[in-house]
Parts: structure tokens; C-alpha cells; sequence
């Protein structure tokens, strides 16, 4: 039987499908993990409601526990506290950046104080590949809802990031 | 307080639920033929978000209602006068401008709505509210960002903004139209009458921005959430349920 900082160890290695350089850990999406008699019961949170990848999660999530030798996993969904680009961890921050993606440049909750609908001013954040800040937004969506597409004015390479919410 | 009644809660879930997801399959339309292909990425997002939402609310009306339909029976299985969106979602999305038009439209009222939801009484349908208000601040602003751009650009997208307005503003009344099941639920949800002055408070700056002129309507009432539809509802059913009606229990 799994303890419940084994089981975290295990899911520290689990990719998110979308972007799988973060675990599911650094991205903040796996809430809780506790024992519940024999069961392994543990609580996810989505990123955002449509997230196409949440049935690929749920099932790497049983996968790995499995694989790991968890015995019988309950899985629960959460969405309340609803979701942050706060929970994204330091480290996760890192790989995204190496990765290619900028991550959020501030507080979701600073974003939620100044909120605005028109003449909000995009962010100009620095471009994950050289470092500028002289980057332009491009669409307020990229691949997936949680990320925009931006474009370096300086090394002329298009990025994406990660949108605070 | 007094004991709510289940019934009315499932209805008012299904008149959200099914509000978002119409309006989601309208957006999907979109998939593979937005003027670029950032604007389809973006209209497609949108439609996944509230596809995402309507999944959350449907599934807690078919809880409650407890005959045992989830949400994909409530999504695929129900015929036209069953559907209780607002017939602002069903309308045919026309030309681009049309859409992102709705777009704001929609979105700064399910922003209000949600905002008030958060302090529901129920704890799942604020759950549902906290989540989904981040998303739908997005949605307003991508849709803002284009009524100013159109509206305030050319001639020809001033023209085109200007009759997308007059088109749709007579569906806004609906938004605002209190009933009964609101009134039986009061500290639930909220009054429908009571969401207008900060819809309009979102709303009207964007269009004056964007040198819009607000429409005088009088007194016209859309019925969408009563199960009274526009003939646009139909088509887009057969189009969203073909599957299911055609190869029932169908699962990949």
C-alpha cells in the first residue's frame, strides 16, 4: 500500500498531456490525496471547464497509481477553490520558460483588482527565448484556452503565454 | 429559509445550462472557417469553455432530477421545446460580426450573473459561478476588443456592427425577464430584473466606444426559456444530435 507522500511522489511524475513538461503537481491541479480505508481517495481540479484534457488526466492519474501499486483509487473533481495560474509552482514556471512558453507574468489576483474590459493593457511579457520584453500579443487564445499568442519584436520568434486567470 | 423546491432549480439549471451550451455549438460553427485563423482558435476556445459549463450544470440537473439522464442525455436526447435556453443563443450566428457581437452580449451578462451566484446558497452552483466567472471575463473582453474594433473601424464594419445590433438587441429584453421560478428561489439565484443595470453598466461603454448607436426596441419579448423558440433552434439540434438519434448510446 501507497502512503500518501509516496502517492505525491508518484503524480510529481505525471505529465499534463497538454503541456508535458509540467507535472500535474507543478501545475496545481491535483488538490488533495488522502486515505479513505483501503482506498486511495484523490481530489483533481480542471484548469478551465472545457479543458478537453481532463479525461486523458483522469486516466494517467489511475495509470500511474496503479502502476505504482495504489490499490483501489478514487478519484473526485473540485471546482472550488476554482483554479489559478497562482498554484503553477516555481519550478513549473522554470520549465515553462524552458520550454517555450512565458509563464504568467503576475497574480491572477492583481489581474481580478485592475480588471477592465476595454483599453486593458496587455501585458508585454518577456519572451521566453531572448529574454525581451519587447513582445506584442498576437491572439488573446492560442492552442488551448489557458494560453495567448505572442510574437518578439527583438528575436522576431512567436511565443505563447500562459494567460493569469 | 424556506425548503426550495427541486423542480425549480432543475429548471433554472437547464435554462443556464442549455443557454451555454447553444450558444457553444453556435461558436463551434465557427471551427475551420473564422477570417484567420487566431479568431478561429479563439471562437472555438469560447465554445469549449461554455460547452465545459453547460456540462457542469446539466449534469447537476440530471442529479436532481434523479431518473437517471446525465448530461449527455439532457444535451442529445431532448427535443426542440424541451430546450430552455435564451433565444438570444440559438439565433443564427450570421457574419462575423454578428458573433462577437452575441459574444459580448452573453458574456457580460453571464459575468453579472455569476458574480452573484458566487454567494449562492447552494454551494455547487456557486462552485459552478467562481469557476466559470474567470472564464467568462475573457470571453467578454475578446468580444469587446472586436465590437470597438468594427464598430469604431471602417464604413463598410461600422455598417455591418450597426445591423448586427439592431438584430439582437431586441433578444436582450429576455435576459432581464423575471418569473416565478426566480421568485421561489430567491438566495439561490438572483432576479433576473435585478442583473440589468450592471450588464448595462459593462455593456454600454463598449458600444459607445465602438460609435454604435443603441436600438429603441418596444416591448418585444423573446420566450426561449419557456421552450418557445425561433425557427433557428431546430436545424441546430438536428445538427448537434444527429449522432446520438442516429446511432443511439453511440460511444468512442
Amino acid at each position: 500500500m501507497l502512503t500518501i507522500a509516496q502517492a505525491w511522489a508518484v503524480l510529481h511524475q505525471v505529465p499534463d498531456p497538454e503541456i508535458p513538461v509540467l507535472s500535474l503537481c507543478d501545475l496545481g491541479i491535483v488538490r488533495d490525496i488522502r486515505r479513505n480505508g483501503d482506498d486511495l481517495q484523490v481530489t483533481l481540479t480542471p484548469t478551465y471547464s472545457g479543458c478537453p484534457a481532463t479525461e486523458v488526466i483522469e486516466a494517467s492519474v489511475r495509470d500511474a497509481l496503479a502502476a505504482a501499486g495504489a490499490g483501489p483509487v478514487r478519484l473526485s473533481t473540485q471546482l472550488s477553490p476554482a483554479w489559478t495560474t497562482d498554484w503553477i509552482s516555481e519550478e513549473g514556471r522554470r520549465k515553462l520558460r524552458e520550454y517555450g512558453i512565458a509563464p504568467p507574468e503576475h497574480r491572477a489576483e492583481t489581474t481580478e483588482d485592475g480588471w477592465q474590459i476595454l483599453h486593458f493593457t496587455p501585458l508585454h511579457p518577456a519572451c521566453p527565448h531572448c529574454g525581451s520584453k519587447h513582445s506584442e500579443r498576437l491572439s488573446q487564445f492560442g492552442a488551448t484556452a489557458c494560453k495567448a499568442l505572442y510574437r518578439c519584436q527583438d528575436c522576431r520568434e512567436p511565443f505563447e503565454y500562459f494567460k493569469p486567470i | 429559509m424556506a425548503e426550495i423546491d427541486n423542480k425549480d432549480l432543475i429548471e433554472y439549471l437547464l435554462r443556464l445550462g442549455d443557454s451555454t451550451l447553444v450558444l457553444g455549438q453556435r461558436l463551434a460553427e465557427w471551427c475551420g472557417h473564422a477570417p484567420a485563423i487566431e479568431e478561429d482558435i479563439a471562437l472555438t476556445n469560447t465554445a469549449l469553455d461554455l460547452i465545459g459549463q453547460a456540462r457542469q450544470l446539466l449534469s447537476y440537473a440530471g442529479e436532481l432530477e434523479g431518473s437517471g439522464r446525465d448530461e449527455d442525455a439532457l444535451a442529445f436526447l431532448r427535443d426542440e421545446l424541451e430546450f430552455h435556453n435564451l433565444t438570444l443563443t440559438e439565433l443564427e450566428g450570421g457574419d462575423f460580426g454578428r458573433t462577437v457581437l452575441r459574444m459580448l452580449l452573453f458574456a457580460a451578462y453571464q459575468v453579472v450573473l455569476w458574480q452573484v451566484l458566487l454567494r449562492s446558497t447552494d454551494a455547487r452552483l456557486a462552485a459552478i459561478a467562481e469557476k466559470s466567472l474567470k472564464e467568462s471575463r475573457y470571453h467578454l473582453r475578446y468580444g469587446a476588443d472586436w465590437i470597438v474594433r468594427l464598430g469604431d473601424g471602417t464604413e463598410e464594419s461600422h455598417r455591418r456592427m450597426q445591423a448586427a445590433l439592431e438584430y439582437m438587441w431586441s433578444f436582450t429584453a429576455e435576459l432581464f425577464d423575471r418569473d416565478e421560478v426566480e421568485a421561489r428561489l430567491a438566495g439561490v439565484v438572483p432576479s433576473s430584473d435585478s442583473l440589468r443595470s450592471a450588464w448595462e453598466g459593462i455593456v454600454l461603454p463598449v458600444l459607445a466606444a465602438a460609435t454604435l448607436q443603441v436600438p429603441t426596441v418596444a416591448g418585444y419579448l423573446s420566450r426561449g426559456k419557456y421552450g418557445i423558440h425561433s425557427e433557428a433552434l431546430g436545424p441546430l439540434l438536428a445538427e448537434m444530435q444527429f449522432l446520438q438519434r442516429a446511432y443511439p448510446g453511440g460511444n468512442w
